[in-house]
């Protein structure tokens, strides 16, 4: 095992290092860059834009501002936003807990409303649910997440005044059922893609699983079907989809930059797409490199996962 | 129809089957999976059911477990377990079945590998036995499988309970099966070919273990095999199936002395024996060894060095042995001696840790895999798996010309050759265009016999060839690697874990045993007078030596 986590943590050093070039290299050679929005303002001189330019570190070579930035990083200042000058990972830190309670809900959902689909559509093969649920799926993946959020407002919002149509509390409750309130419906838009990946999954990895012979070992002992699914089948089928869990979370991550957006709901998603207008590089960097250092987390805690559950690996 | 019982006072049946058919969905090549079978298990005895491939053997057990698949469905018959008393199986409620099932009737399966669940404790899966059917307190639950554990001979069974199946060996996993089978003491035991996929050593403990169970219990054993030596092992009556009914029953001891079905007959003779007559030379050729191995040897390792979790584990260790033209050179040992390895080392599919492998007296050991290229043709490998073996997406044809076509046979030369080839192996010209799935297991190892003879090889390495086919299918297979050997004077190496298979084929026998080689001789010599205490070992647990 432990072998195991120093291979893992150097192959993360590098590939942070990698994510972290290409991210720097492409945000610099795009066109504009953060003094762009200044030159817009016509009261700006030259000398002005050159004293800014200056005062940002943006006159020195590109590979010094890497450098620079980098050493810093290292240290834990992962340096100031060009827009408000506060420190890179306050502001992240004021937008994480927003996306992590949005990813975490719909995670949970998609994990549970999928297995469920996934499972019933393998012990109950070519039935109307299968049918359904397959078809149900096909959609899922194939229409965009934004259209399900806009169709969400027009509904439950607009329509029928159940829900919210965005934000994440109403000024002056803050209460926990009004925060409840609000996340519904994008918790339930994001999940909705993931409960189709999941079920898919799901449902071939239990029929993997029915066809083993354990399985008929356990009917030859007498035991109920009920009983047989629980016991030997959900375990055995939940195992891969763990490492599923892992490598889908860039992609929950992703949904929520377009969630968020539809739902004005005020988490890194959109503090992304912000900064990245405001060319504001010290935040779109400080994102990037987090939301990396999220994805190689999440897949190492379901290695790990894997092999504590999996007396196979845990005990080889 | 009660067999013949040799006593006076009959005993009664366990399980009794009368006139039962079973349906084959539509579109399958018979219609019916077992028609009209109708037979007795008597109390306390073993019945054996013997059949090859698809002759519905497996099907009529998991009629009697009610674990029949959906697409499958009874369409007469009835099947009444446990006397008069007891339960009719066929058109049983789900409830009812489940009652039955484990505490009246239980069943152990063919692969011990994968009929216990990976993630779950073995004395929990024993437990779950006594759980589904409400016996016991916890306490006593634990007791009664610490006992179990004992009785079918597993070592420290405190231990035992704890630990999960992958750290067990295929024959203690088996005795795992045995003891959650006898949990409850049902009065019928449905054994599925236990042992078939075990080492000789392990199928004699193993077969010994439920005959020595069956005593002390009274139990009723009805045991599935392929294996006519299995039966004169353990059977007290026997029934031959062939394609879904029964051609013969009887006394085992009757059945096996004077078969009245041909089929019975062709069964038998099909099982290879120990003559422990030497193979009569194929032909007068120079003694010059084609293929001479000097000390090799091969180390697995796994982990890392660097930080001290490495694992040794020595698969071959400074194996002698040389071949000479046209002769077969059997390599004998169970898993894990290290058999395979030699041979893959043999055709540098691995590379050799330390010796010498002189192939015509050049030592390919030592070659890179550009300077073995154009030797690999002269030495060409039988695989076991003749169902893994061939690509399904090519045509026979393309299986046997793309290996030549890229050694740079022209095409048109190729084609006739695999066609010519296809023939002697005893398959029909239009094979050459067909897919794989459309050939049985038996035609599909003759096409990769084939594939192999299209190099027109100095040297065959058959690792396992014929292990996976049927005993009828076996012997011809060995009848035709034997009249090809005579025919192009190619010489074998044949690797097999069967001591009779090897006894038939070889000329040379070399026994293995933890990667070395602790033996070796003519079979007169291994079988009649084995000289260490290893290969008598092995020879002893040959089931049906009594058979000849």
């Amino acid at each position: 095992m432990r072998g195991f986590l120093v291979k893992r943590l150097l192959q993360s050093l590098i590939l942070l290092l990698i994510v972290s070039v290409i991210g720097f290299a492409v945000l610099n050679l795009f066109p504009g860059g953060p003094l762009a929005q200044y030159a817009l303002d016509s009261s700006m001189t030259q000398d002005d834009l050159m004293r800014l330019k200056e005062q940002l570190g943006l006159n020195r070579p590109l590979y010094v501002q890497y450098l620079d930035w980098a050493f810093r990083l290292v240290q834990g200042d992962w340096g100031h936003s060009f827009r408000d000058r506060a420190p890179v990972l306050s502001v992240i830190g004021r937008h994480l807990w927003a996306t992590f309670l949005l990813m975490g809900s719909s995670t949970i959902l998609a994990v549970g409303v999928g297995a469920w689909i996934g499972i019933r559509s393998a012990t109950h093969r070519g039935s109307l649910f299968d049918h359904a649920a397959t078809i149900g799926a096909m959609v899922a993946l194939s229409i965009p997440t934004f259209w399900f959020g806009l169709v969400g407002i027009y509904v439950f919002t607009l329509r029928l005044g159940w829900l919210p149509a965005g934000n994440m509390y109403t000024v002056g409750d803050e209460s926990i059922l009004d925060y409840l309130h609000h996340l519904i419906m994008p918790s339930a838009v994001l999940a909705l893609v993931h409960v189709a990946i999941w079920s898919r999954y799901m449902r071939s990895a239990t029929l993997d699983v029915i066809h083993q012979d354990f399985v008929n070992t356990a009917r030859a002992k007498g035991l109920s079907e009920r009983r047989i699914l629980m016991k030997h089948v959900v375990g055995n089928a939940l195992l891969p989809m763990i490492t599923l869990a892992g490598i889908q979370l860039p992609s929950v991550l992703t949904g929520a930059l377009v969630t968020e957006t539809v739902f004005t709901w005020p988490g890194m998603g959109r503090l992304f797409l912000d900064s990245l207008g405001y060319s504001d590089y010290p935040v779109v960097m400080g994102l990037l490199m987090f939301s990396a250092v999220l994805v190689i987390v999440s897949n190492l805690l379901a290695d790990i996962t894997v092999a504590l559950v999996d007396p196979r690996i845990r005990l080889a | 129809m009660m067999p013949q019982g040799q006593t006076a006072r009959p005993a009664a049946p366990a399980l009794s089957i009368r006139g039962l058919t079973v349906d084959l969905p539509r579109g399958m090549e018979r219609r019916h999976a077992v028609e009209n079978i109708t037979f007795d298990l008597l109390d306390g005895q073993i019945l054996c059911i013997v059949g090859e491939s698809g002759s519905g053997k497996s099907v009529t057990a998991n009629t009697i477990m009610g674990l029949l698949p959906r697409a499958i469905l009874v369409s007469a018959g009835a099947i009444q377990l446990g006397g008069p008393d007891g339960t009719a199986m066929i058109g049983a409620s789900p409830a009812t079945l489940r009652s039955v099932r484990g505490r009246v009737v239980s069943m152990i399966f063919q692969d011990p590998l994968s009929a216990l669940n990976p993630l779950m404790r073995v004395g929990e899966q024993i437990t779950e036995v006594l759980t589904a059917h409400d016996v016991g307190t916890k306490d006593w639950q634990r007791q009664r499988v610490i006992e179990l554990l004992t009785e079918v001979n597993l070592p420290n069974p405190q231990l035992m309970y704890d630990q999960y199946p992958f750290r067990l060996s295929g024959g203690q996993r088996q005795r795992v099966m045995i003891a959650m089978a006898l949990a409850l003491e049902p009065k019928v035991l449905i054994a599925d070919e236990p042992t078939t996929a075990l080492d000789v050593t392990t199928q004699a403990q193993i077969l010994h273990l439920i005959r020595d169970i069956l005593r002390r219990k009274g139990m009723s054993v009805m045991f599935i095999t392929h294996d006519f030596g299995v039966v004169a092992e353990i059977a007290d009556s026997v029934i031959v199936m062939e394609k879904g009914r029964i051609v013969e029953q009887g006394i085992a001891a009757e059945v096996l002395k004077s078969p009245s079905h041909p089929y019975t007959r062709r069964l038998i003779a099909a099982v290879p024996n120990l003559t422990g007559q030497d193979r009569a030379a194929a032909a007068t050729v120079p003694e010059d060894a084609i293929l001479k191995v000097e000390g090799l040897s091969k180390t697995y390792r796994s982990g890392s060095a660097l930080l001290g979790s490495q694992r040794v584990v020595p698969a071959v260790q400074d194996v002698w042995f040389d071949i000479g033209a046209s002769r077969t050179l059997g390599i004998v040992g169970e898993s894990g001696s290290g058999k395979s390895s030699l041979g893959r080392l043999l055709v540098k599919l691995q590379d050799c840790d330390g010796g010498r492998i002189l192939f015509e007296g050049r030592d390919i050991a030592a070659l890179s895999d550009s300077e073995f290229r154009p030797l690999r043709p002269k030495i060409q490998m039988i695989f076991q798996d003749p169902f893994a073996s061939l690509n399904p997406r090519s045509t026979i044809g393309q299986i046997l010309t793309v290996g030549p076509v890229a050694h740079g046979m022209p095409r048109a030369q190729a084609r006739i050759e695999a066609k010519e080839l296809l023939a002697r192996v005893g398959l029909d010209a239009g094979a050459f265009d067909r897919y794989p799935h459309e050939f049985s297991g038996g035609q599909r190892q003759r096409i990769g016999i084939a594939r192999a003879l299209m190099f027109k090889p100095r040297l065959l390495v058959a690792d396992e060839a014929v292990s996976a086919l049927d005993v009828s299918i076996q012997a011809q297979i060995l009848q035709l690697l034997d009249q090809i050997q005579r025919e192009t004077g190619v010489s074998m190496i044949f690797i097999t874990h069967d001591l009779r298979v090897a006894s038939q084929i070889c000329d040379q026998i070399a026994v293995m045993h933890k990667g070395r080689i602790v033996e070796q001789g003519p079979p007169s010599q291994i079988f009649l007078n084995p000289q260490s205490s290893y290969t008598r070992e092995l020879v002893a647990a040959i089931p049906g030596e009594t058979l000849v």
